[in-house]
């Protein structure tokens, strides 16, 4: 199906050459152009203010955490890089930056194990209650993550997990199992089921189809899955949230008890620091992730899947 | 499997086959750690969350009657909780509403080829990785009171006194808009990229002007796409929480649902209000979407393209 769909997205056919538009007779040359100019200009307009806003946020940060002073002025009136080291001593930065990475492999690699078989299967067969597979697959995804949040970070407080670190790597997975599964099943599609086939005819079992054909043919699939599945679980505030204690925080919740501590929260430049390398963090798997996928083609393959 | 299907066995064999004509192989071993991982950490909290919503502390049940429905009764008759549907709706209807309608120019316009198509696509898409909590501490800085929009604003003559942007509604909806906008344009641009482009050309060869193709081609084909967008930007709204407490007013005019599930489970650790509020918030998400959903599958949907 989306293999199918590939070359139509692909094309991107070049939208009303000049001389055919000139070529049609009796309309006045040139009308295109005089009718969407205002449109394309205000649609420029908009973007620009979305963007203004944007570099203001981001830059905002970025200024405030290497200023002193900042206070009714356009700049702060000194500069200092002190901001770092004393929030990276203040909020224990060491141990909250190793639980992230932590947390973050362990649900890339559970979700990856987990979510690619399945996908496998869904997109492969046809079984009974399929469609129910496919709806509680789809549902943590569709749902509040505050919705199955709280009941989940109950049973894990009751299990007496809660504000502990498997308690955040599990409560994580939830939303990244199904999505692993969204994201695989257009990549496996793909995949000729001739060349398992021909696997099976030379005596290979399920096992050597899985590591010896699919997995290497899967690797980008799972390499695009990896790391979108990493930024979530990074940026994942909502679920860290409900179970994480102060050994367990993952960066944004740090960030967070930062700014809502009681109090009124710490000194806002110490919040800015944290905050901008968080987004360094986020801005370079960001980066590695779109040398791996084309956006727009990943949510239309994920958009074809999930409609199934 | 299909080869299997004209051998008149009648042994042990013979079941397995039928089975496996059916789908039911051993093959599907491999669904089971994704089964098992929903059942556990998806199907089962839901369930036990559901169940706890039925018994309601002593303190609810004396204070507003109703038994085992104690939480419901207080969940619809006290207005501080009740109130915050329609808190969350206004704020997340709009900004869902509007991150989709201004997502269709922009995609429309980096349709077409021009030379930083690549780099602008990527800076739109940019604010996925900022996440909630930076956001709020940007905005914070940049559109407080003594931040560069109003200074600006001020400079410029446009006011004569800072605006309150942030710590109230305003403050949220920015926020709301700066990260949902990326994910919708996203998906809208995919969505466009699945309509032929001939169409709109066959459309222009026939005459048809600039509002006539996108009215009569276009948004007919989209609709679908636009509808699916509107879901997950909405989902996306409604289950607003850091930046409703960050930069909204959290007990006033941005006191929404998560907020008050928040409060239930983290400060007074009555797990059977949160699951109730959290469950209703489920709910009333649900009734949005399938509304949506209701006037979607009204809509054409054909293999022309949107991929609706």
């Amino acid at each position: 199906m989306s293999a199918l769909e590939t070359p139509t997205t692909m094309s991107d056919a070049p939208q009303g050459s000049p001389p055919r538009a000139r070529a049609a007779a009796g309309r006045p040359p040139g009308e295109r152009s005089l009718a969407a100019s205002p449109s394309t200009w205000f649609v420029w307009a908009g973007m620009a203010a979305f963007l203004v806003f944007l570099l203001g946020i981001i830059v905002a940060v970025v200024v405030d955490s290497f200023g002193r002073q900042w206070f009714d002025t356009w700049l702060p009136l000194e500069w200092t890089t002190e901001w770092y080291a004393s929030s990276w001593d203040r909020f224990d930065l060491t141990h909250v930056v190793g639980v992230t990475v932590g947390v973050a492999l362990a649900v890339v690699v559970l979700s990856v194990l987990i979510g690619v078989p399945a996908a496998y299967l869904l997109a492969r067969r046809n079984f009974p209650g399929k469609r129910l597979v496919n709806v509680l697959f789809l549902l943590p995804i569709l749902m509040p993550p505050i919705t199955f949040g709280i009941p989940l970070a109950t049973v894990m407080y009751s299990f007496g997990l809660g504000r502990s670190v498997i308690a955040v790597i599990l409560v994580n997975l939830v939303p990244s199992v199904p999505f692993v599964i969204l994201t695989m099943t257009p990549f496996i599609e793909q995949i000729n089921p001739a060349i398992e086939s021909a696997a099976r005819m030379c005596g290979a079992g399920m096992r050597q189809v899985f590591t010896r054909i699919l997995a290497p043919l899967l690797v980008p699939g799972i390499l695009a899955a990896s790391i979108l599945v990493l930024v979530r679980t990074v940026g994942m505030f909502e679920l860290t949230f409900l179970v994480s204690g102060p050994q367990s925080d993952t960066l944004v919740v740090a960030i967070y008890r930062a700014m809502t501590s009681a109090g009124g929260g710490e000194a806002r430049q110490l919040v800015s620091a944290m905050a901008v390398m968080y987004t360094a963090t986020m801005l370079v798997m960001l980066v590695a992730a779109l040398r791996f996928v084309n956006p727009t083609q990943l949510v239309a393959q994920v958009k074809e899947a999930r409609d199934d | 499997m299909t080869a299997v299907a004209d051998r008149p066995a009648r042994s042990t064999a013979s079941l397995r086959h039928r089975l496996a004509e059916r789908g039911v192989d051993s093959s599907l071993w491999l669904m089971v750690p994704a089964l098992v991982f929903a059942l556990a950490l998806f199907v089962y909290p839901f369930s036990y969350g559901i169940g706890l919503t039925f018994q309601p502390s002593v303190a609810t049940q004396e204070q507003w009657g109703g038994g085992i429905l104690a939480n419901y009764v207080a969940f619809f008759r006290d207005p501080f909780v009740f109130d915050s549907i329609w808190i969350t709706m206004r704020l997340a209807l709009p900004a869902a509403l509007f991150n989709v309608l201004a997502s269709i120019p922009v995609a429309m316009v980096l349709r077409r080829r021009f030379r930083f198509k690549r780099f602008m696509t990527s800076v739109l898409v940019l604010p996925i990785t900022l996440g909630t909590v930076l956001t709020a501490q940007g905005l914070l800085i940049f559109a407080g009171r003594q931040g560069w929009l109003n200074r600006f604003l001020i400079a410029t003559g446009l006011v004569d006194q800072p605006v309150q942007l942030v710590n109230n509604y305003t403050g949220v909806m920015f926020s709301l808009i700066i990260t949902g906008f990326p994910f919708a344009f996203l998906l809208v641009s995919s969505y466009l990229s699945g309509i032929d482009p001939s169409l709109d050309s066959a459309a222009r060869t026939l005459g048809a002007g600039w509002w006539q193709r996108f009215r009569r081609i276009t948004l007919p084909l989209l609709a679908p796409g636009l509808a699916t967008t509107f879901i997950l930007t909405f989902v996306l709204a409604f289950s607003v929480f850091p930046s409703a407490r960050l930069v909204g007013d959290a007990m006033g005019s941005t006191r929404v649902m998560s907020l008050m599930a928040f409060r239930a489970f983290g400060e007074q650790n009555d797990y059977a209000m949160a699951s109730t509020i959290a469950l209703m918030m489920g709910v009333v998400e649900l009734i949005v979407v399938a509304v949506v959903l209701a006037w979607r599958s009204l809509l054409y949907k054909g293999s022309t393209g949107g991929k609706g």
